[in-house]
């Protein structure tokens, strides 16, 4: 294989892990610090795209959608969480499921009543549509706008968590919440900060995503199925398992998909290898989620209690 | 005696009285007459059954809410893209509701799970869109016709148009699923030639990166495409965003269509496409139909909603023909046979088992003269054409 491809294809793995990541922070905490399993996280993702492609529409700026969808974002997550899933806290997670799952087909459901079923459209800004060249290939100018994002706001989250006290409340909480509680800090406070925070990134992961993939009722859920896979690989709760979870998730996925069917080809019969090559590259990041709980039953980077 | 005086006329009484039910054909049946619509309507595709059902929705309001003169009432049921869920749909219409007529059905999968519950109830089913090989062939049934298509119609003719245009390495990209290799053989079958590569995608798959790195590496003279929905938008804006956009041409079956151009826009510029009906075919019918439809949804309509208009005026002038009697099934299966109606595609008559024989053209994208995204006919390579299994239906 020739190694621009293959660096393409890196680089496309790169950039499908650091969306993932966008994603999976959020969840991960919400999941490590609260306990909580939050299935409408894929909503949050889905109404901050809508959300930019609606501005998107009526101003033409993409930056301005961006300044837009994600405090929109923010906003809802933080009423969801004060109105809606206060009362869900202490119960049981299959209570959770069963309300965040009711969640999901209600979100749907508005953006379908406000914007129909057809999809919706937003572009990227003017100067990201082309491409950029690297040593003598060519790579979409917005998925490595994408990538500069995704960094950015890992850089960022590792700051807040390691360098600030909200972080050191944060760790504390995912570490053990009863006890950050006893010591006199306000945790329904802090889960507000983190909902909100997990919803804006979710937010944020949707705007980017928008130019990519179509804005349309329902886009959360297949994110969301990934999302759990990245934070189930990295371990829950840990926002650098998150990090390197959705970089090796994004990685795999993209790398099987791209040059398994090839390898099945040298391998097997043609009819064979065509059936059987993209079924087991789609099927990859399960196997490695099945592989790391098998060796390491609380992912590749457990938060480490007491 | 007086006793037999009162049997004989009841006897009598009973005897006029079938004698007049028996004469009652000479009547009009004006009651009213339940219809299924069976689509997707929720989920991600939710917008190809709700294209489909205003099509026919159009078609009856603009017919004072009649079809063949019987007042209709049109029952919509849910199928999803689920076939299980299809089936529990046509248990509640042929059951429960007692409906006589089915129409629609989005997808393949759905249709090959309620074809037999249905026709084989002696329910008629009218597909407006889904047309799976099997039902075409061994399994077809004197109780459906379809307004729309045999799947493979819409990929043969652009497997004609990519032989015509000299395309010598073309590579076909499809999801992993029955509608996908069904779109690829019959590519194959009127393309001819060998292809440079098959890539096939698992159908819940929506970012093509690996793909289309793949296929800018290769740089094969044009590439073929079916992603139905919002598959179809996001791969061309990443198409675009690769930098591949009008430099290697897309050939594409059901990826752009009226429901995605508003989404895809530029991205689909330039793009061909295989639907069999478009908005600027020249005929009487089409243009009546495309401005009612615009003046009454303020959208461009879709082929999901011609098929289903189509699917209307079959069935109106069917009922017509019976004069509203739809429970004598074999006068209503003749009279559907006959397709007796203005198709909005021009020629159209039904082959042995049931399908359109019919033109099928080529579109690309094109900004219309109102500045909207839109498609223009550029080529028919194929007319009055008939699928590939008609002749494994033992149907006259």
């Amino acid at each position: 294989m020739d190694l621009q491809l293959l660096a393409t294809q890196i680089l496309n793995g790169v950039q499908l892990g650091v969306l993932l990541f966008l994603l999976s922070a959020g969840l991960t905490l919400i999941f490590g610090i609260m306990n909580f399993v939050n299935l409408a996280h894929g909503s949050l993702y889905m109404m901050g795209a809508y959300v930019a492609a609606a501005v998107f529409n009526t101003y033409g700026s993409f930056v301005l959608a961006l300044l837009a969808a994600v405090p929109a974002a923010i906003l809802i997550g933080i009423i969801l969480d004060r109105v809606v899933l206060a009362g869900l806290y202490s119960r049981e997670h299959l209570d959770q499921v069963l309300a965040t799952f009711g969640l999901i087909l209600v979100f749907n459901e508005i953006v379908r009543y406000l914007w129909g079923s057809a999809p919706i459209y937003i572009n990227a800004p003017q100067a990201l549509r082309g491409t950029l060249e690297f040593f003598g290939f060519e790579y979409p100018s917005y998925r490595i706008f994408i990538i500069a994002v995704g960094l950015l706001c890992g850089l960022g989250l590792y700051l807040l968590i390691n360098k600030t006290r909200v972080g050191m409340l944060i760790r504390a909480g995912a570490a053990d919440a009863e006890m950050v509680d006893a010591m006199g800090t306000n945790i329904r406070r802090l889960n507000t900060l983190i909902f909100g925070l997990g919803a804006g990134l979710a937010g944020l992961g949707g705007v980017m995503a928008g130019p990519i993939l179509s804005v349309q009722p329902g886009m959360g859920e297949p994110i969301l199925i990934l999302t759990l896979v990245v934070i189930v690989t990295g371990g829950i709760g840990s926002i650098r398992g998150a990090f390197y979870g959705a970089l090796i998730v994004g990685l795999v996925d993209t790398l099987g998909r791209a040059f398994m069917p090839a390898a099945f080809n040298e391998l097997l019969a043609k009819s064979l290898a065509q059936a059987a090559g993209p079924a087991v590259a789609s099927m990859l990041i399960y196997l490695l989620m099945a592989f790391v709980l098998a060796i390491r039953p609380h992912g590749l980077f457990p938060v480490r209690n007491g | 005696m007086r006793q037999h005086f009162l049997k004989t006329i009841v006897a009598t009484g009973l005897g006029l009285s079938m004698a007049l039910v028996h004469a009652a054909p000479a009547e009009e049946n004006r009651d009213e007459l339940k219809i299924g619509f069976m689509g997707v309507f929720s989920g991600g595709q939710a917008a190809l059954g709700q294209d489909s059902y205003d099509g026919f929705m159009l078609y009856l309001k603009n017919n004072g809410g009649k079809l063949g003169n019987r007042p209709v009432d049109v029952l919509k049921a849910d199928a999803q893209i689920k076939p299980v869920v299809g089936v529990q749909q046509a248990k509640r219409l042929i059951g429960k509701d007692g409906v006589p007529i089915v129409v629609g059905v989005t997808f393949s999968n759905v249709m090959l799970a309620v074809h037999g519950p249905i026709t084989k109830k002696e329910v008629f089913l009218i597909g407006t869109n889904a047309g799976p090989s099997q039902i075409a062939g061994k399994e077809c049934s004197p109780y459906f016709f379809s307004t729309s298509y045999q799947n493979d119609q819409k990929a043969e003719s652009m497997g004609s148009y990519a032989k015509s245009q000299g395309y010598k390495r073309i590579i076909t990209m499809v999801p992993n699923y029955q509608s996908g290799f069904d779109f690829v053989s019959g590519f194959k079958r009127y393309y001819q030639a060998p292809l440079l590569d098959e890539i096939y995608t698992p159908l819940d798959q929506q970012d093509f990166s690996a793909e289309l790195a793949k296929i800018a590496s290769e740089q094969p003279d044009a590439v073929y495409v079916f992603y139905p929905g919002g598959l179809g938008v996001n791969f061309l804006r990443q198409y675009q965003q690769a930098g591949l956009l009008g430099k290697i041409p897309v050939l594409s079956t059901s990826t752009t269509d009226a429901i995605n151009l508003p989404a895809q826009r530029d991205s689909a510029l330039g793009v061909v496409t295989s639907p069999v009906w478009g908005p600027d075919l020249d005929n009487a019918a089409n243009k009546k139909f495309v401005a009612e439809f615009e003046k009454e949804y303020k959208r461009i309509p879709s082929d999901f909603a011609a098929q289903s208009y189509d699917g209307a005026q079959l069935l109106d002038s069917a009922i017509k023909k019976v004069k509203g009697h739809v429970e004598d099934k074999a006068a209503f299966m003749a009279a559907l046979k006959q397709a007796d109606f203005p198709s909005v595609r021009g020629h159209f008559k039904f082959g042995n088992n049931n399908f359109p024989i019919q033109d099928l053209s080529i579109f690309e994208v094109v900004k219309d003269d109102q500045g909207r995204f839109n498609l223009k006919k550029i080529a028919t390579p194929l007319k009055a054409q008939q699928d590939a299994y008609h002749q494994d239906c033992p149907m006259q």
